[in-house]
């Protein structure tokens, strides 16, 4: 992070409003302690937020004093410069991406954090921590700096961007222990709690004004948690009644799901990550 | 919980994604809807079975290739250890990808295919572990369920690449017989095997010491970041790159070389009583100096070098070849100078680990070179430090890396004499004596002579014709204008040792001084031609130890013992049968051929003549004469 802040004038951090972004900003005041966090915070609104998550975001952001962006998909659908999808979960997932985009250049910004892992999915085991994005936020999977030993290259043309990745070599395990050790406080939709769903494709979607019920299903109360929170039409809950960090880690090491297997949108076909992130996708 | 990075490489179809893939699935680190996806997808390809190396393959196109391209981080942990895997590729055009997984690794795991043995393969990528200061190499011997789980087999590949490994210095050298398709010896015993008593090699793992390599000796403390939250601190941002610092300590910044003391080491949680090689910290001082990012803080009694001429190692990993008058950007540690390729000394072939002499790299090269930076900057030998020893080159216009970097010294003080270490291990020295530099170094007597210095080793029994061919051959050189010496048994027996028979020692000292003699000559910068049975192959390993590499050259002189006694020019073989002469090699005392010489000569039915014209086209393939 810091090397982040020493190396690049306009830097932002992404902040969904997960486990990770949170981490994030906590690693973030840690860095630069006793200063306060040098990267503005950036949230790309889908519009389809749990209400829990923007409640949280913005108690912790009242907490840090960071300043905060929020761009929105909503926005750049009545736009035009997207489309809405149709059907019963329109994920706006492939379409937040056209938000970041405009968002990082209307902020000028040079380089923008993120929380991805490399753990999460096969694409992302080869991101680098610098990632260098060419003027169309584009990355090229085959063309990637090395980076060796601990030398990080920002070098950049004007127009171009990074993506930087801090967390890269984290697991779901580490972040887990770390939130317990530091005892960060996290939204309560990681911990267990009763919610209505519906199971469709073996993915638990929550009810919301955003999710539209197909002939012959029902919503149905169950105990559940979230492994990840993202945009609701597309992020599954799992069954569990871990309600604490502690429980939450035993869960974790017993797991026998990646975390992203509850993301509808990884399934959609074998090598969908590679696809969007070529696109300029987190 | 400690945590081991460790690299593997291996070559296409070693099973290095099933190996990996077989470590994830019997430590319980893959998920059931990653293995679904691979049952499917083994499925959909018409595989018998559920293929684990599907696992990792990561990107689309070496799914498609059925060859990993990119280094791919994987992640388990077992109770004792978490792991980072850093999966690279085996094939040549990707070794900045190997560099680059190598680089954080402490541990490399290369593969062997017990079908195929040592290739060209599995050598170079123990040269490029050892390059990178890997301290614990891993030879996996792999697909034992394919040669019947022999021991003979396994032996005999351990045997070999134990040789070559003597050559590159490495200090931890394991071997383990493994079935990645079945998962013997992996992260379960073998019961296939029972003649194999070692670790499995999770276990190994899992015991391996970590951290060893760290230098927890100098302090070193490159500035990433300053902290200045308002007038009153002034913190100086950075990790601790190797040694430890505490409040209260004397220190010194370079490049300003004005010292003071440290006020406190600071973090988020409180201020620390001490900080070790590899904590992030902010110092603050009780002075008010002037420091920024790049600026080293180091102790006045332990410095680092601090110079603008800087002799390295480097491996080129840009598609743009090197331009010899570019100013490329040159990040070392946090700090940052333009800098020049001054000079490129040699190329290294990474299969042979000749030198070649080349005008600039291309993509993949790795070699040694001279550069010149505009700014000093501060650091340790690679080997000695490898946060402070190495560096990348960044390319002006495009911004790419296009080297990887590390620091072998100074160009001010060095001896191109880049043995000199192995030279002081296997040489006796008299006592109170020091190793002094050469006056005149190699490159400068070889800009005299117009030709590389080397030693040709002929060995090979008596009457074998190794006096023949080696005199025919140094008339030419020396017509050829060559500076030249002839080595041979019988002269150096008269005088230099006269004092030595041939009992099995006194030929091994025989050949100790005469690789000393030698090296000396070569040194002088001569084409050395030594004739001499050398019937030990330790001996004349040892011989060649004193030799850079790719400058030593043995000639096997494979005549067959009938046809030499058929010979016997001196009539020594005669006499041997008759019990007069008491060692005689291949009658009373043995010959060990040599395994792989660079060269190997036939000379039965053959004229003198033509089998020095064979020879001299080999020297000239290989580099050694023009």
């Amino acid at each position: 992070m810091r090397e982040v802040a020493a190396q690049f004038e306009r830097p932002v951090l992404l902040f969904s409003g997960g486990k990770d972004s949170i981490l994030m900003v906590h690693l973030a005041r840690k860095a630069f302690h006793p200063a306060r966090v040098p990267f503005l915070l950036v949230h790309i609104d889908t519009g389809h937020n749990f209400p829990e998550t923007l409640e949280f975001r913005d108690r912790l952001v009242a907490d840090t004093g960071a300043k905060l962006h929020v761009g929105s998909v909503q926005a750049s659908i009545d736009a035009g410069r997207v489309k809405e999808e149709d059907g019963p979960n329109p994920s706006r997932n492939g379409l937040q991406t056209v938000t970041l985009l405009d968002t990082l250049a209307e902020l000028k910004a040079d380089v923008a954090l993120g929380g991805g892992r490399r753990d999460e999915e096969k694409a992302r085991a080869k991101e680098r921590f610098f990632s260098h994005r060419d003027r169309f936020g584009q990355w090229d999977p085959k063309n990637q700096r090395p980076e060796v030993w601990n030398l990080f290259n920002g070098r950049r043309n004007p127009g171009e961007h990074f993506r930087a990745f801090p967390l890269s070599n984290w697991t779901e395990m580490d972040v887990w222990q770390y939130i317990a050790d530091e005892g960060i406080e996290m939204p309560s939709l990681y911990f267990s709690h009763r919610r209505n769903v519906v199971e469709r494709d073996g993915v638990l979607l929550a009810e919301s004004e955003h999710n539209r019920l197909l002939p012959g299903e029902e919503w149905e109360e169950r105990t559940v948690r979230f492994r990840t929170i993202g945009d609701a039409t597309c992020t599954g809950a799992t069954e569990s009644t871990a309600s604490t960090l502690d429980e939450i880690i035993a869960e974790v090491a017993a797991a026998r799901q990646t975390e992203r297997g509850g993301r509808s949108d990884d399934r959609r076909s074998e090598a969908a990550m590679e696809d969007r992130k070529k696109q300029g996708y987190f | 919980m400690d945590l081991l990075r460790f690299s593997t490489a291996g070559s296409v179809d070693d099973g290095k994604s099933t190996l990996i893939g077989r470590l994830l699935y019997d430590t319980k680190s893959i998920f059931e809807d990653q293995l679904e996806a691979v049952e499917d997808a083994s499925n959909r390809r018409g595989e018998g079975y559920v293929n684990l190396a599907l696992l990792t393959d990561g990107l689309r196109a070496e799914r498609e290739q059925n060859i990993t391209i990119d280094v791919a981080y994987r992640y388990f942990a077992t109770p004792r250890r978490k792991f980072i895997i850093a999966d690279t590729p085996g094939h040549i055009q990707y070794t900045r990808n190997m560099v680059t997984g190598a680089s954080t690794a402490e541990l490399a795991i290369i593969l062997i295919d017990a079908r195929n043995g040592v290739l060209t393969q599995s050598k170079r990528h123990g040269f490029l572990s050892s390059l990178l200061g890997i301290p614990h190499i891993v030879v996996a011997v792999n697909k034992m369920d394919l040669v019947d789980w022999s021991e003979e087999r396994y032996d005999e590949i351990a045997a070999e690449y134990s040789d070559f490994a003597r050559k590159l210095g490495v200090d931890d050298l394991t071997f383990i017989p493994i079935s990645a398709l079945l998962g013997d010896n992996v992260v379960d015993e073998s019961a296939n095997m029972p003649w194999y008593h070692g670790s499995t090699l999770l276990h190994h793992l899992e015991h391996v010491n970590v951290g060893a390599h760290r230098n927890l000796v100098d302090f070193r403390f490159p500035v990433q970041y300053v902290i200045r939250p308002d007038q009153d601190y002034r913190g100086y941002a950075g990790r601790v790159a190797s040694g430890a610092v505490r409040p209260g300590e004397q220190i010194l910044v370079l490049p300003s070389r004005k010292s003071t003391t440290v006020a406190s080491v600071d973090t988020f949680d409180g201020p620390l009583d001490e900080a070790t090689a590899g904590d992030s910290v902010a110092i603050t001082t009780t002075d008010e100096l002037d420091i920024s990012r790049g600026d080293m803080i180091v102790r006045p009694l332990n410095l680092p070098t601090a110079d603008t001429e800087i002799d390295a190692t480097i491996c080129w990993t840009s598609e743009q070849p090197m331009e010899p008058n570019t100013q490329y950007w040159l990040r070392q540690t946090t700090r940052e100078t333009k800098a020049f390729i001054n000079r490129v000394l040699y190329r290294i072939d990474v299969d042979t680990l000749h030198r070649d002499e080349v005008k600039q790299f291309e993509l993949n090269d790795i070699g040694r070179v001279h550069i010149t930076t505009a700014k000093p900057i501060f650091f340790d030998r690679y080997d000695l430090n490898r946060e402070t020893g190495s560096f990348v080159l960044i390319d002006p216009h495009s911004n790419a890396t296009v080297a990887a970097g590390m620091i072998r010294s100074s160009v001010r003080t060095v001896d191109d004499l880049p043995e000199a270490d192995t030279e002081e291990e296997l040489r006796p020295v008299s006592p109170d004596v020091v190793w002094e530099s050469w006056n005149i170094d190699l490159p400068a007597r070889e800009a005299r002579t117009g030709h590389r210095a080397a030693v040709v080793w002929f060995t090979g029994l008596s009457g074998s014709g190794k006096s023949s061919i080696a005199r025919g051959l140094e008339r030419r050189l020396f017509e050829a204008g060559a500076q030249t010496m002839l080595l041979d048994g019988d002269q150096v027996r008269h005088g230099i040792n006269g004092d030595l028979g041939f009992t099995p020692e006194d030929r091994t000292e025989n050949i100790r001084r005469i690789g000393e003699l030698a090296a000396l000559f070569f040194r002088s910068g001569s084409i050395v031609l030594c004739t001499f049975v050398s019937p030990f192959r330790a001996d004349r390993e040892r011989a060649r130890g004193l030799i850079p590499d790719g400058r030593f050259v043995e000639v096997f002189v494979d005549t067959p013992l009938e046809e030499c006694e058929r010979r016997d020019a001196k009539g020594l073989y005669a006499r041997a049968r008759r019990g007069e002469i008491a060692h005689m090699t291949g009658i009373s005392s043995p010959y060990e051929a040599p395994e792989s010489p660079e060269i190997r000569l036939e000379t039965v039915g053959r004229d003198v003549d033509d089998v020095i014209a064979e020879l001299l086209v080999r020297l000239r393939d290989l580099g050694v004469v023009k």
